[in-house]
């Protein structure tokens, strides 16, 4: 009797390890084929139009979960947009409230995004400095560790990239606040592969 | 005609006849010739003119000299939107003449490339 019991329930507990590794391989396929077909944005999108006129005719619109709120604060003082990183990018001081409260709203420490508390946790405890134009997204800590593998003559010096600022030269789909690592093809070299 | 009707009419006509004299207030010739005016920079950085971003040829795109994101065309004849919006003029030239001159432009300086533009 002992022994039937004991058979059953080897039985059982191997019906259900087996069945809860089935189920763990194809959550797992799953979870793969959706990442290589159409991964979901990990940082909020751009939702307001007056910015990404505003900001993005000069340059890529930023999705304002990629900086914390003190950042974009600092960024977009009058004195800081007057020397924007090399250019004048002086706004009225309406237009240019309008599209700070947006970014401040919207920042990094404020998304529950994955990818925009990275940003949040790696910019905690640094001062924002307003010189040249204020802090950079491209100096954040969680920002170069993520690039540090990638050898600067495929960036800085690739003539089709020419700066780390240029999010969607290599993230395709950065506008759309995509930027997951399986779906970086660079300029001139091609799928970039850790 | 009545008074008012008569007040109405002229000042109308005269609305008109100011907007005209501002758009044709500038020089073209003399916004071409500041065009491709340059500028040295005290910082070592290359000589800037209008064309560093905008390129001599107005009918066809720029490119931003630091990001290398395309303008579009300033030529209105190409891009009928240009030189439509007063505000947006204003604050392109306050940006661009403070990032280029190195200091605002004059009102004449502006028309004068706001009419050479026009005739592109």
């Amino acid at each position: 009797m002992n022994k039937t019991m004991l058979t059953l329930t080897l039985t059982t507990v191997g019906l259900l390890t087996a069945v809860a590794t089935g189920l763990a391989i194809s959550d797992d396929d799953h979870r793969e084929h959706r990442r290589s077909t159409t991964p979901r944005a990990d940082v909020d999108p751009v939702t307001n139009s007056f910015y990404a006129e505003e900001c993005g005719s000069c340059h890529m619109a930023y999705q304002p979960g990629l900086l914390p709120a003190r950042s974009w604060n600092v960024i977009m003082t009058p004195a800081a947009l007057a020397d924007h990183f090399g250019d004048d990018a002086s706004l009225p001081d309406e237009s240019r409230e309008a599209i700070g409260r947006y970014l401040s709203a919207n920042a990094a420490d404020f998304s529950d995004k994955k990818r925009s508390r990275s940003f949040a946790k790696a910019a905690l405890g640094e001062m924002p400095d307003p010189a040249g134009g204020g802090p950079r997204i491209t100096e954040n800590r969680y920002f170069v560790r993520k690039h540090d593998e990638i050898p600067l003559r495929l960036v800085t010096g690739n003539p089709e990239v020419g700066s780390f600022s240029q999010c969607d030269s290599c993230h395709g789909r950065a506008n759309d606040g995509v930027y997951n690592e399986h779906d970086v093809v660079i300029p001139g070299h091609g799928r970039w592969e850790d | 005609m009545t008074n008012r009707s008569r007040l109405a009419s002229a000042l109308v006509t005269t609305g008109l006849l100011t907007w005209s004299a501002w758009l044709m207030a500038g020089d073209p010739a003399a916004g071409a010739a500041a065009w491709v005016k340059e500028y040295p920079q005290a910082d070592g950085s290359p000589a800037r003119s209008c064309v560093s971003c905008h390129g001599r040829e107005l009918t066809r795109p720029g490119s931003q000299v630091n990001t290398g994101k395309v303008i579009k065309p300033l030529a209105p004849s190409v891009e009928p939107a240009r030189l439509t919006d007063p505000a947006k003029i204003e604050k392109w030239l306050l940006r661009n003449c403070r990032w280029t001159l190195g200091r605002e432009c004059t009102a004449d300086e502006k028309d004068d490339f706001i009419s050479y533009i026009r005739t592109q």
